[in-house]
């Protein structure tokens, strides 16, 4: 039982960091000039939830606080208190709290008892200081309707439909109706004053229930009404199409079970390329036939592929959500005035990756903030305007995703990186092609002291961004140009799963190469070789390039060593352009990648193995690896 | 060989089954319990830069698996591969690892006093790598400790250093 238990917990932690996550979005995007009532609804639903969940289990805690932030809400959502920018402030401070004391609970460790206290007692001061505001505005709405009384109706809460008819009803038969209740959604006076005055007209119009429709009768049929759960909905007449029930269209699926399936459809597709591969030998009639039923199976196939890919495709909204919140404290604290742009959040990403984005996208927006944007006199100084912009956007790309960090800040300071790259002892000269310049930040422990603050530095920890993203198979990218801002680009593969590869021959066996990183290939001719000592180079597109020839560099018996007699794929990793060798290109195409890691151990210039349509295993290459290698063993093995 | 087993079934209290399979001229026997199963030799994907007995890897049914050659690690036999060269898939730590060997003949059961101490020479393979000896059917059958073996950095199968406390 114990099992059980801990099972549902997961559930409610997972669904109140998502109710918290809710909560902090919309108090951003709340317009305190004019809130929206829809969303202080939607705010206060989820601490309702969160309230519910705990007392359930019983995180006292978690409760106690929730239980003051609803009433503030309530208060909020009613009207009887103005939403200033500091209540906003408040409400965010006790998410905080909230979030260290479910993390508490989740981990098990000591509760932060402390902030609790602090944050119930600054929610009741609010509360207290606001009452006397909300007594006279909730009389103003009472002295019209004193009929009306509290209609609380306890639902199922799976459907958040807006019933303003049973609202504007309920003001002659108000009752109190019991329902079946996991939840409890409560419906208060002055909402249901505030409906009925508004719809006071137009409410014997029909006001469908949705899905309910025929059930649709007057508030008499106190059974009817209390099985369909309500929601207190402050503009019913705008919203109330909205019937389409969010709850059920999804569900909660662990991830593993989506990663067996992945794995699965991967056999799949094999065992479907290995069946045709058969089918194209028998002849005759039965042959044909049998070749439809293929190719009927191959449409299916790529059909269950596809879908099951999409199912670990997730917005990159669920990364960018978090950075309102992050630039809205940061330019606070440094006293800076920063407009968050957020573009093609919509666009999808493999589930894995955005969990992997996370550290290096915070640390480059609050990099941007930190150094990037100026402070609002140098800004106006400079004739900018006063409020700095930093653009977060998303796109897809072929298949790749490109991530880019942009603001229109100060820009990189040349001088002061090749300083500093001095210094550490690099060879640089001024004359550098930016590009270059701005790779240099990347270099470990290239800080430039004067900029450290204990916010960020720009160069503290680049490193540590571009390992990151290389380690998720993404590279980064700088444009920047002085006074005007500067753009981080992170390119990203659409998966981690499936790779679109370049099949190349070499001997006997065959290759993937990531499209990603191929330039070109081409044949190359006598003249473009060049022998550069024991090590043969190509001249090409107006510039040397290092020569692989793979043949040696993963010692396969009888491939082509000859460049002229091969093809020549030219490469681009972050760290480095080459060409590579290999005896002749067999295709393109989309394969999975399968860990060497898991049975046996990695290798050095092999990201990872596939299966190709006839079953047998073909080696990833990996760009930034052989690039790495080739440097190391610049005359054995390599020829570079 | 499979009387004696019986035999040594019904006069053991506690007993294990091994597998014996054909290396060269020599019989060895490993942990039964070990093995996923016992397939045909089938043509591999070489591996760069690994050692000449990591003959390369193959595809089984999804998994990338590293296909071992003993007789070639410990110098027994010929290194020949044909049809009735047989692999013996072995499941050691969730780990899937195929080793070659010259036949596979039979199921043998032992229980702890039919195993004499391994001698400290004389075997191909190193004695830390063996559980013991025993006679079965006037043949000498090498207990091996596959899973030692397998984890073994002299093998390097594996990256990390999770080499298995004999015994």
């Amino acid at each position: 039982m114990t099992i059980d238990v801990n099972q549902f917990h997961g559930v409610f932690f997972d669904e109140s960091d998502e109710h918290l996550q809710d909560m902090e979005q919309l108090l951003m995007t709340l317009d305190v000039d004019a809130p929206d009532p829809e969303e202080l609804n939607s705010i206060f639903r989820a601490a309702h939830s969160i309230k519910g969940g705990s007392g359930i289990f019983g995180f006292d805690a978690l409760m106690n606080l929730t239980h003051v932030m609803e009433n503030l809400l309530d208060k909020a959502r009613n009207q009887e208190i103005q939403v200033t920018s500091d209540i906003v402030d408040i409400f965010l401070q006790t998410l905080d709290v909230l979030k260290d004391t479910l993390s508490a609970y989740k981990e098990q460790t000591e509760l932060p008892q402390e902030q609790i206290d602090a944050s119930i007692k600054v929610l009741e001061e609010t509360l207290a200081s606001a009452s006397g505001q909300s007594v006279q505005e909730a009389q103003g709405s009472c002295e019209q309707h004193a009929e009306d009384e509290v209609n609380e109706i306890e639902g199922f809460g799976f459907f958040d439909e807006d019933e303003s008819e049973a609202q504007a009803q309920s003001e002659n038969s108000a009752g109190d109706i019991e329902g079946f209740g996991l939840f409890d959604d409560e419906a208060t006076s002055s909402d249901a004053q505030a409906d009925a005055e508004t719809n006071r007209d137009t409410s014997k119009v029909d006001e469908g229930f949705g899905f309910f429709e025929p059930e649709n009768l007057p508030v008499k049929t106190e059974v009817t009404q209390s099985a369909i759960p309500k929601q207190p909905i402050v503009k019913p007449v705008k919203t109330k199409p909205k019937a389409a029930t969010k709850e059920a269209a999804s569900i909660r699926v662990d991830t593993t079970k989506i990663d067996a399936m992945v794995n699965l459809v991967g056999e799949l597709v094999i065992t479907q390329s290995m069946l045709s591969n058969v089918g194209q030998e028998v002849e005759g009639q039965v042959g044909e036939r049998l070749q439809l039923a293929i190719d009927e199976l191959q449409r299916n196939t790529r059909e269950i592929q596809e879908s099951v890919m999409s199912m670990r495709m997730l917005p990159v909204n669920m990364t960018f959500n978090r950075f309102p919140r992050v630039v809205r404290d940061l330019s606070s604290k440094l006293g800076k005035k920063v407009d968050l742009v957020i573009q093609g959040g919509n666009t999808e990403i493999d589930k894995s990756l955005i969990e992997k984005l996370v550290d290096p996208l915070t640390h480059l927006v609050r990099n941007s903030i930190d150094h990037g944007i100026e402070s609002p006199e140098k800004r106006l100084e400079a004739g900018k305007s006063e409020n700095g912009t930093v653009i977060l956007s998303a796109e897809q790309k072929g298949s790749s995703i490109i991530i880019g960090i942009i603001d229109d800040g100060a820009g990189l300071n040349k001088a002061r990186i090749l300083e500093k790259a001095t210094q550490n002892g690099l060879a640089v000269t001024p004359d550098m092609p930016d590009s270059e310049i701005w790779q240099l930040i990347f270099q470990a422990g290239f800080s430039t002291a004067a900029e450290v603050t204990d916010v960020s530095g720009r160069g503290v920890g680049m490193d540590v961004v571009r390992r990151n993203i290389e380690s998720i198979g993404g590279r980064i990218e700088i444009e920047s140009s002085q006074g005007e801002g500067s753009a981080f680009y992170i390119h990203l593969p659409l998966t981690l799963a499936i790779v679109d590869g370049m099949c190349v021959s070499v001997g006997d066996q065959i290759f993937v190469i990531p499209l990603l990183n191929v330039i070109e290939s081409f044949q190359p001719t006598a003249s473009q070789v060049k022998t550069l000592g024991n090590d043969k180079v190509l001249w090409i597109r107006d510039q040397y390039w290092p020569l692989v020839s793979l043949t040696q560099l993963m010692q396969v018996d009888d491939g082509i060593t000859e460049p002229t007699k091969g093809i020549v794929v030219l490469l681009e990793s972050s760290k480095k352009r080459y060409g590579v060798l290999v005896d002749s290109l067999v295709g393109q195409q989309q394969v999975v990648i399968k860990s060497l890691e898991q049975h046996y151990k990695k290798v050095a210039g092999i990201a990872g193995a596939t299966i190709m349509g006839d079953g047998k295993v073909a080696m990833i290459l990996d760009a930034d690896s052989v690039a790495a290698n080739c440097t190391t063993i610049p005359n054995e093995e390599v020829s570079l | 060989m499979s009387e004696a087993a019986l035999q040594q079934a019904v006069s053991a209290s506690k007993e294990n089954e091994f597998l014996s399979f054909v290396l060269g001229e020599e019989h060895y026997a490993l942990d039964i319990t070990t093995v996923k199963e016992i397939r045909g030799y089938e043509q591999v994907t070489k591996i760069a830069n690994a050692p000449s007995f990591i003959k390369g890897v193959i595809n089984l049914r999804g998994d990338i698996v590293p296909i071992v050659d003993l007789r070639i690690k410990f110098n027994v036999g010929e290194a020949t591969y044909n049809d009735f060269t047989i692999v013996i898939m072995l499941n050691v730590h969730d780990r899937i690892v195929g080793i070659v060997v010259d036949g596979v003949s039979d199921v043998i059961r032992l229980s702890e006093e039919d195993m004499l101490p391994p001698p400290e020479f004389g075997v191909a393979f190193d004695s830390k790598y063996l559980h013991g000896l025993a006679d079965v059917e006037e043949h000498m059958v090498i207990l091996v400790n596959i899973e030692s073996l397998i984890t073994s950095n002299e093998l390097g199968l594996v990256e990390t250093k999770t080499q298995v406390v004999e015994g």
